[in-house]
């Protein structure tokens, strides 16, 4: 009846989103691109030239760009190894009856609310200074050397900032999918005399599969580019040992002004981001049908 | 005995429970304490945990000598402003394919989702310039824009997820009543579709509020948010850890109230549905 004004409407109503976000992913993606084929220094004003792939070549060449990516796998392979180890028996445990259930499951999620110049300056502050800081007081108590957190392992503790700010996600997450997980199940195996291990293993572990797939996935999106918590901390030093590609394209393009390089930096992150997309995108696709 | 064995149980992983909750809530407890110890006793050595002057010498002197008050206001315009702005882009796009889908929805469905993985740090240098040319680094409408744009896949998601939840006989019961879709929309389909919304405005509200690229990279001083003003305590070395822990602590109350209420709108949004 009115289904051909209906579809109408319906098209008139989507442009509006479907433009805009076009228009955000198209033109700064394509001024990326073309910035990354000039020389075009922002120190240098009018010395734009053409140079092809000279910006690539440079920034995939630079020993810089090896390092900042090797700090990012470690960086994101940490991260994920910590929040989904750490994550699992916790979520466990929260899906136990607890006594207060409510309060401790606040208690968890609390560190994915704060924001990430706070976090980083807290635990870089209050916890790990080398002096003053509770860490430190600690290990004296156990009449140990206090450890120079920025100094003797910047990346260690990066991660170990990160990972807290990250736990909280990947345990909602994992929780959210066990209270989804058929007590009937379960309970039917206990009958049967298999022993809490083995309930985990053969049905609680196949169950969390695809949530972890999942919590990998969005986390590696996110922990691809962390940036403020190593801008307000280290600075990506000392040396380059808490560079990551972001900052290291943030640098170039806001410290030393290249925006040739930076931006054929831009475009590196936007394919290795691509590449996690692909698989997460798939996923997603995949329960839209179900 | 079985009895007994439950209630051991309960009382092991509750005391495990806590002690974990206890581990990871600590570090901001430990921050909310600092916030009220004088500027020696937060970096005193051994520290003291309760028994010290409580004093709120710090949340004042934040307030006096940097102008906090300002800092909040523009991450509440910024916050609350794009998030308003991306509703009224989503709420009729969200509609349309929830209700009238089509072949491609699907597609235009991953799609606006794919734009989400682009990461921020690809297109710095473009919009940087851009801002730079139009002279908006540093303004507000400048942020509210950028972190709109941002979080506007999101947005149109969790709200497709929970537009597609409103059964639709309704909607056709309404329809052979005569309703016009302009008085469906506003009858039948806004109130049943308020839970859903106030869930997606509130996570959207808490990103927008803690984000930490855009807001470090385009604003400085006049649009700062909080995640800037308190990322400029990280340059001075020495004696401020009580009134930087003053400022965080009030920069992270009002977003911690709102996540709490949250948790379960956090997953759906986040994992774009993939997880229920």
């Amino acid at each position: 009846m009115a289904t051909q004004q209906t579809q109408t409407l319906a098209r008139s109503l989507l442009t509006p989103a479907v433009a805009l976000l076009f228009i955000w992913m198209i033109v700064p993606l394509a001024l990326t691109l073309y910035f990354s084929t000039l020389h075009y220094s922002l120190l240098d004003p009018g010395s734009e030239s053409f140079v092809g792939l000279e910006n690539f070549r440079y920034f995939l060449t630079d020993p810089a760009f090896l390092a900042s990516l090797q700090n990012t796998l470690v960086l994101v392979g940490s991260v994920l190894a910590l929040t989904i180890l750490l994550g699992i028996p916790l979520a466990l445990l929260l899906d136990q009856p607890v006594v207060g259930r409510n309060i401790v499951r606040l208690m968890v999620i609390a560190p994915f609310f704060v924001m990430p110049t706070v976090s980083a300056l807290v635990w870089k502050n209050l916890l790990m200074h080398p002096v003053s800081g509770l860490f430190a007081w600690l290990t004296k108590l156990f009449g140990l050397t206090p450890i120079d957190w920025f100094n003797d392992v910047p990346m260690f503790a990066i991660i170990l900032i990160v990972a807290w700010q990250w736990l909280p996600f990947a345990t909602l997450i994992l929780l959210t999918a066990l209270q989804s997980l058929d007590e009937e199940q379960k309970e039917a195996a206990e009958m049967d005399g298999a022993s809490g291990l083995s309930t985990f293993i053969y049905i609680t572990l196949p169950h969390l599969a695809r949530p972890i797939t999942v919590v990998i996935l969005i986390e590696t999106i996110f922990l691809l580019t962390v940036f403020a918590e190593i801008f307000v901390t280290t600075g990506g030093g000392p040396g380059l040992q808490t560079t990551n590609i972001a900052f290291l394209i943030y640098s170039q393009a806001l410290i030393q002004f290249d925006v040739g390089s930076a931006s054929a930096g831009g475009l590196v992150a936007v394919v290795i981001a691509n590449i996690v997309a692909f698989f997460l995108v798939r996923i997603v696709g995949r329960n839209l049908e179900a | 005995m079985a009895r007994m064995a439950t209630t051991r149980r309960v009382a092991v992983s509750t005391i495990g429970a806590w002690l974990a909750g206890f581990l990871i809530f600590f570090p901001i407890l430990w921050m909310v304490l600092a916030s009220f110890k004088t500027e020696l006793e937060a970096f005193a050595i051994p520290p003291s945990f309760l028994f010290f002057h409580w004093t709120l010498e710090n949340y004042a002197t934040v307030q006096e000598r940097s102008d906090y008050l300002h800092h909040a206001m523009n991450s509440i315009i910024i916050a609350g402003g794009s998030t308003l702005i991306a509703l009224l882009i989503a709420i009729p796009a969200a509609w349309s394919m929830a209700f009238s889908p089509t072949k491609r929805t699907k597609d235009i469905l991953l799609w606006m989702l794919s734009t989400k993985m682009m990461p921020p740090v690809g297109v710095l240098v473009p919009i940087y310039l851009i801002y730079k040319t139009f002279g908006l680094l540093d303004s507000r409408i400048g942020l509210v824009f950028i972190l709109c744009l941002g979080n506007l896949p999101i947005v149109i998601w969790m709200l497709f997820t929970y537009f597609k939840e409103i059964p639709r006989d309704i909607l056709e019961a309404a329809r052979m009543d005569g309703a016009t879709i302009g008085r469906e929309l506003v009858y039948v389909l806004t109130p049943m579709a308020i839970p859903g919304l106030a869930s997606t405005m509130l996570l959207n509200l808490i990103l927008a509020w803690n984000e930490a690229f855009w807001t470090l990279n385009l604003s400085t001083l006049h649009a700062a948010p909080l995640t800037t003003f308190i990322a400029s305590y990280s340059s001075p070395e020495g004696l401020f850890w009580a009134k930087l822990s003053a400022a965080s602590t009030l920069a992270i109350a009002p977003i911690l109230v709102l996540g709490w209420f949250s948790q379960k709108q956090l997953v759906r949004g986040l994992t774009f549905g993939a997880v229920k």
